[in-house]
């Protein structure tokens, strides 16, 4: 039988924390941001648009800044 | 520090000797040299990044905080004089609700989208042509290129007597292949025809740019790759869907990328042929814009609207550097 050093558990850091998932998030809010601004469909969908770009743009570029 | 005692070394014999290095470094006066000498690499790098640094500061920094500054005030450029006020997000919700702003942005939507997928498309194939290496393919090359060596004004004024509906040579083209007569249509007096007259054209003069992109793609394959696929007998469809494409791909949108980021700002050309009409039929935002800016003179909502329009590109570009590196990657 051999002895076997214990290896600590890696913690996994909170969602919100994480770079890929967050990436993916923000990169889907700016492209449903995109789609809001120059869709022929519905006012209210350009009216919020913007809020959808800017927020997308802002968590992507926190976000980016996140170690892998 | 060693390096400068070598440096003095290099320095010493140089002075020693008799050549004409010598003598010139004698000649510099020797406060100068040694203040230079003095200068760390750090600063020197330093002093010649600074007047890049506040060249782009000035042009492109400023201008961009100053006019999210404008756009949360009242500011007119008619009225320099009359007090400035914040409006807080006025500006921006009126933008934001406007039901010919909204109409501007689809008209802008249509144009960039299908300037792009043409101009992907015919330059894609055009490069892949090009790089077959055919007897006179570089004297081809340059004669596709010049469209893109046109400057805008030239190529707006000659594309309206192209267009002219009496003397102009694409309705002729368009009658000679169909049969329709040629002062039946107006290419830039129709509300269905007048977009794909932009299109047309910008088309024609950026084609050749998507061209060269991808042809540097192409060009960047190696051959042995080919030589590979040929000796595991891989069809020439094969060999494009497997080697050329994917390989080429990052290059394609490149190219995309930068035609997309340019036709969003299209001003020119939209000006000269058909100046956003007839009716608003072609107005572009950047005509919106230029309109609320400078005959309206609301500085303060044509600001905000830049600003909208700054984020929607600068999220959009976000979004396809991502893409591009994951390609990259591959």
């Amino acid at each position: 039988m051999t002895a076997q050093t214990p290896v600590p558990s890696k913690q996994k850091r909170p969602f919100f924390l994480r770079r890929g998932p967050m990436e993916n998030i923000a990169t889907g809010l700016i492209g449903l941001g995109f789609l809001m601004l120059f869709q022929p469909f519905l006012l209210i969908f350009y009216t919020w648009s913007l809020v959808t770009l800017l927020a997308g743009t802002l968590i992507f570029i926190i976000v980016s800044k996140f170690p892998e | 520090m060693p390096k400068f005692r070598k440096e003095t070394q290099v320095t010493s014999v140089t002075d020693t000797s008799s050549s004409l290095l010598g003598k010139a470094a004698n000649a510099t006066p020797a406060p100068i040299a040694s203040r230079i000498r003095g200068i760390s690499d750090r600063s020197m790098a330093w002093l010649f990044i600074t007047p890049a640094i506040v060249l782009l500061l000035a042009i492109n920094i400023f201008p961009l905080i100053w006019a999210i500054y404008l756009s949360f005030t009242n500011f007119r450029a008619n009225r320099p004089n009359a007090p400035i006020e914040g409006v807080g997000l006025s500006n921006y919700s009126r933008v934001l609700n406007d039901p010919n702003i909204w109409q501007a942005m689809q008209t802008t939507a249509h144009f960039v989208f299908w300037t792009i997928l043409l101009q992907t498309l015919i330059g894609f194939s055009l490069a892949y042509l090009i790089d077959r290496k055919f007897r006179g393919h570089a004297f081809w090359t340059t004669v596709i290129l010049v469209p893109m060596m046109l400057s805008p004004a030239v190529v707006g004024n000659f594309w309206r007597f192209l267009y002219q509906p009496q003397i102009g040579l694409f309705n002729y083209i368009v009658s000679f292949i169909t049969g329709v007569p040629p002062s039946s249509f107006e290419m830039l007096g129709s509300v269905q025809l007048s977009p794909w007259a932009i299109i047309i054209v910008d088309t024609w003069m950026w084609t050749p740019y998507v061209m060269l992109i991808c042809l540097a793609g192409l060009r960047s394959i190696p051959d042995y790759i080919y030589e590979a696929a040929e000796v595991d007998r891989a069809s020439l469809w094969r060999q494009f869907w497997s080697i050329t494409l994917p390989m080429a791909l990052p290059f394609i949108m490149l190219a995309v990328l930068f035609r997309g980021i340019e036709n969003f700002k299209m001003f020119d050309m939209v000006t000269l042929l058909t100046g956003g009409g007839p009716g608003s039929t072609t107005e572009v935002a950047s005509i919106t814009l230029k309109r609320e800016a400078f005959e309206s003179w609301r500085t303060g909502r044509a600001s905000a609207f830049a600003i909208i329009l700054f984020v929607a590109v600068f999220g959009l570009a976000n979004i396809y550097v991502k893409a591009l590196n994951k390609v990259k990657q591959r």
